[in-house]
C-alpha cells in the first residue's frame, strides 16, 4: 500500500510535498492538475500514485495556466481540486487567477505553490506572495511537516466556507525536507460533478461564473476577503510561542518559522525571546497580531526573500499605533536580514544576537585555523550535464555548426537541463548567451534576428526542451513563422520532463494516470505551422552537425532541428550501457597530441578522465554511461567503443 | 522517552547527521533508509535535501536530524554535524569546513569521482593522504572505506550507498543494528533487489 494511503493516527516520515498531497487527499480531494517545477512536482506525482483508491482525476497539463483552468472547472461543478506549480508557475497562471478570483469558486480549490527563495533548482528566486495581495486571494504558509498536512486540509474548507481560491504556499527547505507527520483519516468519497448555470449573472453560486458585472463581483470578493480575516482570527495556525513578557517578538511565517526557533534555542534566549508564527499570511488578521505586538516594543520579522510580511504588519501598525505605542521593527527594510537568497538558522542567529547583544559561542581557535588550512585543497565541483546526457552531444554539434558557419552566430537558450548551458558556459561550448523563463528563447530569437536591419547580421538559434515546447514555445515558434522570422530552432527532445524527474508530457503517449493517450507529435506541428523541418540523432555527431550546418546556410524562413536521445537517467536507460568504452593507451597522445586534450579539456563529460601518471585520457567505467559519443570526437581515434552484452 | 519503540537512546539529542557524495551516487535514497530506521526506531527525524538542477554532478547534501522531541530546522547550523557520511571523499572535507567540530565523526567512502575542474587540470584534487591527514586534524573519529569496490564486486557501483549504511550501522554511533535495515529496505526496494542490498549492507559491516 501506498503510504499516502496510511491510516489514521499512523505516524510516517513525509516530505513536504507527500504531507501536502495527503492534506488534499484528507480533505475529499476530487481533482488535481500542475505542471512539474521543482520544488513542487511531487504532490502531483504521488496523487498520481493513487488515483484508482482515492477516485481522482490527476493530470500533467501542458502549462500552468491550463492546469488552474482543468482545477477550476472541477470547482465549478462542485468538487475540491487542487492545482500546482512552482513560483513562476503563478506568473503564467495569473492571468486566469485574477478573473477566477474575480468570478469565485464552487467546490473547495487550492493553488499550492512550492517556491524555491535562493533559487536551489530555479533561475529566479520569484514571489507568489504578492500575488495574494494583488489578485486579493487568502494566503496560507505551513511552518511544519504536520502543518503542511493539516494546513492544507483546511484550506479547502476555507475556500468552501468563501466562495473563492486559496493559495497555499511552500518553500523548496518544506517542500524537499522530510518529518514526522501524523495521519488524519480519509474520508469516503461520494463527489457527485453538478454544474449549475441556469440562475441570475450576479448569482455567484447558481449563475455562469463569470467576472462581471466587475463591481458587483468585486465587492463580493472584498467580502470574502473580510470573511476570511474573521477566521484566521482565531486560527489555531497563527500561534505566539514563548514567554509572557518577552524582551523581542519574532514574528514569522513558514519554514522560517523553524529557523527561529533554533536560532533562539542556539542562543539561549527562550526566556527573553517569543515567536508569533502566523499560518495564515495575508490578509493578516489584525486583533490578533495587536494582541501580540502589545508584549513588547522591539519587533523582528523573520521572512525570506522580499519583505511582504514586514510591509503588511506596518501598514497594519500605522493603523494601530495610538493602541499600542512606536515600536522598533528589525527585518530585511533596516538590512538586518537579507532580502536576497533563502534564510537559515545561522543567518536568524547572526542577525538575533546582533539584537539581544549576545554572543553565540563557535568553534575553538584552534580548530578554525584547521580549517582554513583545509579548506583551499577542497576543488569546486561544477553542474555538468551527467555522463551519457544527450545535450552534451547536441551543444557539441551546435558549437561545430556556428564555427564552421563563421559568422559568429548564437543561442537562446531556455529552461530545462540544458539551461546549464548558459549557466556554465563551458558546459554549452561557449554558445548559449540568454536565459529567461519557459519559451523565452524562441520569442527573443526571433526578436534578434529582425536587428539584421539595424546591423546586427548573425544566425541566431534558439533551443528549448520537448516539454518546454509544449509549455510554451508553440506561440513564439508562430510568431517566428508569420513575422518571417529566419532562426534555426532546435527541440532537444529527450522523451520526457528530464529535470523534474520524468513526468510525461503531450508528447508522450501516457499520461500522468497512466493511461494511453494520443501522443502530440513535435515535427508535425512544426510542419504545420510551415518551418521546414529535419529530425536528427544527437549522438551521430557528423549527421547533425551536417543538417545544422546547412539549416543555418538557409536565410528567408523558420527552420526547425528535432534532435531525439533519451535521456540518460531516463528510467528505460538509466544503468544500461550500449557501449563498453576504453582509451587505446598507443593511439592516445596525450598533451602531445595537438587536439589541446579535446576530450578532458573541453568536452566534459565526467566518465571521461585523465590519467595523471600516464598523461593520457581514461574511461572512469564507473561512471561511463555507455552512449559512446566520445568515440566520435577523438582526432587520433584513441576512444574505442566496442558493443555492450545484453 | 517518546516513545516506548526507543529501545536504545541517542549519544546526542538531536543526533545531527549529514550525507553527502556527488549527483548520482544514490545520496538521497541513502537519506531515506536511516531516516526510515530511525523513524521506525521512534524518533523525529527531520530531512533536509536539495535535488533537481544540483543533483547533476554537482555536489549533493542530505541533513538528517533526529530528535526525541519535536521537528528540526531542515538545515543543519554550521559547525554543528555530529556524523558526516560521505559517498566521495573530497565531499566529506567540503561537508567538514562548514558542519564540523572537534567532536564530528566522518566515514566515508575512499572511491574518488573526479569534478569536471581537475579533469581539465584548472583544480587539483588533493592526495588520498592529503585527506586522511585531514580528517586525521578535524574529526573525533574517522573511517576511510572504499565502499565502491564493495559494490562492484556485487556488481553495481551504485550499492556504494547500501555498502557505506552498513558500515555506519557497525560504527554503533546511532540506535539502529542490522534488523532495522531488514525491515526498512523491504518496504521501499523490490524482492529481487532484498539479497543484492542486504549483501551489499553486510559487505559494509564488516569494512568496520
Amino acid at each position: 500500500m501506498s503510504k499516502l494511503l496510511s491510516p489514521a493516527k499512523t505516524e510516517v516520515l513525509f516530505m513536504g510535498n507527500e504531507a501536502i498531497a495527503r492534506g488534499a487527499l484528507e480533505a475529499g480531494l476530487s481533482v488535481a492538475a500542475g505542471y512539474p517545477g521543482t520544488p513542487s512536482s511531487e504532490v502531483i506525482e504521488n496523487l498520481a500514485t493513487v488515483t484508482k483508491e482515492r477516485k481522482l482525476y490527476v493530470e500533467w497539463s501542458t502549462n500552468e495556466k491550463v492546469a488552474l483552468e482543468v482545477a477550476a472547472a472541477a470547482s465549478f461543478a462542485g468538487l475540491r481540486s487542487v492545482c500546482v506549480m512552482k513560483q513562476n508557475g503563478v506568473n503564467v497562471a495569473s492571468d486566469f487567477l485574477l478573473h477566477l478570483a474575480a468570478s469565485g469558486t464552487r467546490g473547495g480549490i487550492v493553488l499550492v505553490t512550492c517556491e524555491d527563495p535562493g533559487a536551489l533548482s530555479s533561475v529566479n528566486e520569484g514571489e507568489s506572495r504578492y500575488f495574494a495581495r494583488m489578485l486579493e486571494i487568502p494566503l496560507l504558509e505551513p511552518a511544519d511537516f504536520q502543518e503542511a498536512k493539516d494546513l492544507t486540509k483546511w484550506a479547502f474548507e476555507l475556500s468552501e466556507k468563501i466562495r473563492n481560491i486559496v493559495i497555499l504556499r511552500s518553500v523548496t527547505r518544506m517542500s524537499h525536507a522530510s518529518g514526522n507527520v501524523i495521519c488524519g483519516k480519509l474520508p469516503d468519497k461520494s463527489g457527485i460533478a453538478r454544474f449549475i448555470y441556469d440562475g441570475l449573472i450576479t448569482d455567484p453560486l447558481r449563475g455562469p461564473v463569470i467576472s462581471t458585472p466587475v463591481v458587483i463581483k468585486h465587492t463580493l470578493q472584498q467580502e470574502k476577503v473580510k470573511k476570511a480575516v474573521e477566521l484566521f482570527e482565531d486560527s489555531p495556525f497563527n500561534k505566539y510561542f514563548g514567554p509572557r513578557h518577552p524582551e523581542l517578538l519574532i514574528i514569522t511565517s513558514s519554514v522560517c518559522f523553524l529557523y527561529s526557533q533554533e536560532a533562539i534555542s542556539m542562543l539561549g534566549l527562550q526566556k527573553r525571546v517569543g515567536i508569533l508564527k502566523f499560518g495564515c499570511t495575508w490578509p493578516l488578521p489584525t486583533k490578533l497580531l495587536k494582541k501580540y505586538l502589545r508584549l513588547t516594543d522591539k519587533i523582528m520579522i523573520v521572512e525570506e526573500v522580499l519583505p511582504f510580511l514586514e510591509e503588511n504588519i506596518k501598514v497594519a501598525v500605522v493603523g494601530m499605533l495610538k493602541e499600542i505605542g512606536i515600536k522598533t521593527f528589525y527585518g530585511k527594510m533596516d538590512g538586518t536580514l537579507p532580502s536576497v537568497g533563502e534564510l537559515n538558522a545561522d543567518l536568524v542567529v547572526h542577525a538575533l544576537g546582533k539584537i539581544m547583544k549576545v554572543k553565540y559561542k563557535s568553534l575553538p581557535g584552534s580548530y578554525t585555523r584547521e580549517i582554513k588550512k583545509i579548506a583551499p585543497l577542497i576543488p569546486e565541483r561544477e553542474l555538468t550535464f551527467c555522463p551519457g546526457c544527450p545535450h552534451r552531444a547536441s551543444f557539441w554539434s551546435i558549437n561545430n555548426a556556428l564555427q564552421l558557419d563563421g559568422r559568429g552566430g548564437f543561442v537562446c537558450g531556455d529552461i530545462g537541463c540544458y539551461a546549464m548551458a548558459a549557466l556554465s558556459p563551458a558546459i554549452g561550448f561557449n554558445t548559449v548567451r540568454t536565459l529567461h523563463s519557459m519559451g523565452s528563447g524562441t520569442g527573443l530569437a526571433s526578436g534578434f534576428v529582425k536587428l539584421n536591419a539595424f546591423g546586427l547580421e548573425k544566425p541566431v538559434l534558439a533551443v528549448c526542451g520537448d516539454s518546454t515546447f509544449y509549455h510554451a514555445v508553440i506561440p513564439a515558434l508562430i510568431n517566428a513563422q508569420h513575422n518571417r522570422a529566419d532562426i534555426t530552432f532546435i527541440v532537444l527532445d529527450n522523451a520526457g520532463t528530464a529535470m523534474t524527474g520524468f513526468q510525461p508530457h503531450p508528447g508522450l503517449a501516457v499520461s500522468a494516470m497512466g493511461e494511453s493517450v494520443p501522443a502530440v507529435d513535435i515535427p508535425k506541428i512544426c510542419s504545420a505551422i510551415g518551418a521546414k523541418v529535419a529530425i536528427s540523432d544527437p549522438f551521430d555527431l557528423e549527421g547533425t552537425s551536417r543538417t545544422l550546418t546547412s539549416l543555418i546556410a538557409e536565410s528567408g524562413s523558420l527552420k526547425v532541428l528535432i534532435l531525439r536521445q533519451i535521456c540518460a537517467l531516463s528510467p528505460e536507460k538509466k544503468g544500461k550501457k550500449k557501449f563498453l568504452m576504453q582509451v587505446n593507451e598507443e593511439l592516445c597522445l596525450g598533451e602531445n597530441c595537438g587536439c589541446n586534450r579535446l576530450c578532458t579539456r573541453i568536452f566534459r563529460c565526467p566518465a571521461l578522465t585523465w590519467d595523471q601518471i600516464k598523461k593520457k585520457a581514461a574511461v572512469d567505467e564507473v561512471i561511463c554511461a555507455g552512449c559512446g559519443v566520445c568515440y566520435s570526437i577523438c582526432p587520433q581515434k584513441a576512444i574505442m567503443r566496442t558493443e555492450a552484452a545484453e | 522517552m517518546r516513545d516506548k519503540r526507543m529501545k536504545m537512546s541517542l549519544a546526542k539529542n538531536p543526533m545531527n547527521i549529514i550525507i553527502t557524495g556527488v549527483g548520482g551516487q544514490g545520496n538521497v535514497m541513502a537519506s531515506r533508509v536511516l531516516a526510515g530506521m530511525l523513524v521506525n526506531a521512534g524518533y523525529f527525524v527531520t530531512i533536509g535535501e536539495t535535488f533537481g538542477m544540483s543533483q547533476r554532478g554537482g555536489s549533493v547534501m542530505s541533513h538528517l536530524r533526529v530528535s526525541s522531541k519535536s521537528a528540526l530546522s531542515p538545515q543543519i547550523p554550521q559547525g554543528r554535524a555530529d556524523i558526516i557520511i560521505a559517498l566521495e571523499p573530497v565531499e566529506a572535507l567540503r561537508v567538514l569546513v562548514k558542519y564540523g567540530n572537534p567532536d564530528v565523526a566522518v566515514l566515508s567512502n575512499s572511491r574518488v569521482v573526479y569534478p569536471i575542474g581537475v579533469i581539465t587540470g584548472d583544480f587539483t584534487y588533493p592526495s588520498l593522504d592529503e585527506i586522511e591527514s585531514a580528517l586525521e586534524k578535524l574529526t573525533a573519529h574517522h573511517w576511510l572505506i572504499d565502499a565502491t569496490a564493495a559494490a562492484v564486486e556485487l556488481g553495481n557501483p551504485v550499492l556504494g550507498n547500501i555498502v557505506m549504511i552498513g558500515a555506519l550501522v557497525n560504527t554503533a554511533m546511532l540506535p539502529i543494528d542490522c534488523r532495522a535495515f531488514e525491515r526498512e529496505i523491504t518496504k521501499d526496494i523490490s524482492a529481487d533487489k532484498h539479497k543484492l542490498n542486504l549483501a551489499a549492507f553486510d559487505a559494509g559491516a564488516k569494512m568496520i
